[in-house]
């Protein structure tokens, strides 16, 4: 049996390594697109191979879903300024400039330095060592919820968290000053299977998003994988047009990508004083607190990764036929 | 009883991977589109239906079956509406190139 799961990891890993070759040599923007779309899925597989169910949905929601949509759409635009959205010559497209080979060698290098660091954390490390784990296992009483995981993101670790929806916030604003000039790309009609389809699958997606926000406190899940669960429902009705955007909601999306920022680094310091330093939630209000925060911040990146995929912000534009709900 | 039950499962989970194997070979040695994504989504969807009916016979709760049956459900309309856009896309290019739509 054992044998069978390390032959099941080498295929795997040697998969993951050729998936991401294949994801840079091949030529086809498309097929690179694909090709990177199984690599994050095996790659999610592979966190589930090492015990990690929460990086493995983190991956699978956002590094494989959101991203692959991301990547699409990109190519979607790309091929409509280029005018090469014609069905028949759009399916090898070549970039529109071609990239100069400093920049190539000069990315080569970087990423080699980051992985030659990591390395070099990681053998450095202490080997089998007891890590964190009976660091967190004793503060775990403290922290107000019952997953360890959530306990070090949401608590004995929150500034890092904040600092990656900040991060989020960022690309959105400047998505929506770089893109403000340039024309929209026509979203392809997709038909009536696919409208059955949205439709079925909403529901559905919002209980899932949902129920990963809410079991954070105590299993793998929380807000960025409920977030990126919960962006799926904007992305379907971004490509269904049951939700065409208008520049009169600029004022509410503003308002939701900042709500998780906000209401993190408002929490964070409203604890503090009295002797608390800020992110020192008050044990008895933890876990509310913990789930206002994830609350709040799974709104905006729900919101922010549906705005970043409409890529552009909505303008005066005539817009097309669509009925509007909200 | 508990062995015949662990067998019918491992042979509902063999005959569910001989219709993913038979699928892939159908992707890889099928001419065009139509008949590539013909041989996907039929294979690969009774494929999957065989061994979530397998794996859901060893299952150690009712909540277990109704989780495998919606990874099911889920799958199975994810794919046939999946083939449907692809097949679509198809026609509309080799109608663009002047081909004759199948």
């Amino acid at each position: 049996m054992t044998d069978a799961a390390t032959l099941f990891d080498l295929l795997l890993a040697g998969s993951v390594i050729a998936l991401a070759i294949a994801s840079l040599t091949v030529r086809d923007m498309f097929a690179a697109i694909v090709l990177f779309v199984i690599f994050g899925l095996l790659s999610a597989l592979a966190w589930v191979r090492l015990s990690a169910p929460d990086v493995a949905l983190a991956e699978a929601a956002i590094g494989t879903g959101v991203t692959g949509a991301l990547l699409l759409k990109t190519l979607h635009h790309l091929r409509y300024v280029t005018g090469k959205l014609g069905e028949g010559q759009a399916r090898d497209l070549t970039p529109i400039a071609t990239v100069p080979a400093g920049v190539i060698w000069a990315n080569a290098a970087f990423c080699g330095m980051i992985t030659l660091g990591l390395a070099l954390a990681f053998l450095g490390a202490p080997q089998a060592g007891p890590g964190f784990d009976s660091l967190v296992a004793e503060a775990m009483p403290a922290s107000g919820v019952d997953h360890p995981v959530t306990a070090v993101l949401l608590n004995f670790r929150a500034y890092d968290t904040l600092m990656e929806v900040v991060v989020l916030l960022a690309a959105v604003i400047a998505v929506w000053q770089i893109e403000r000039g340039l024309s929209d790309a026509p979203a392809p009609a997709l038909g009536e299977v696919w409208q059955g389809f949205a439709r079925l699958t909403l529901p559905a997606i919002v209980v899932v998003g949902t129920y990963l926000l809410w079991k954070g406190s105590e299993a793998p899940g929380g807000a960025f994988q409920g977030g990126a669960v919960l962006a799926a429902v904007g992305l379907l009705l971004l490509l269904s047009r049951i939700y065409v955007p208008r520049p009169a909601h600029r004022g509410l999306a503003r308002w939701a990508f900042v709500l998780g920022t906000g209401a993190f680094a408002g929490v964070a310091l409203l604890v503090s004083g009295g002797g608390r330093v800020a992110f020192e939630y008050p044990a008895q209000h933890a876990y509310s607190l913990i789930l206002l925060i994830e609350g709040l911040v799974t709104i905006s990146i729900a919101v922010t990764l549906a705005a970043l995929f409409h890529g552009r912000e909505p303008v005066a534009a005539p817009a097309p036929e669509g009925r509007n709900d909200t | 009883m508990p062995d015949l039950i662990t067998f019918i499962s491992a042979a509902l989970i063999a005959a569910g991977a001989v219709f993913f194997i038979a699928g892939t070979v159908g992707l890889l040695r099928f001419p065009d589109t139509y008949c590539r994504l013909h041989a996907l989504t039929k294979a690969d969807g009774l494929g999957l239906a065989l061994i979530a009916l397998g794996i859901a016979l060893t299952a150690s709760s009712f909540g277990e079956v109704f989780r495998i049956a919606l990874i099911w459900f889920f799958v199975a309309v994810a794919s046939a509406t999946g083939g449907h856009l692809i097949a679509t896309h198809a026609r509309r290019v080799d109608r663009a190139e002047g081909k004759e739509g199948s």
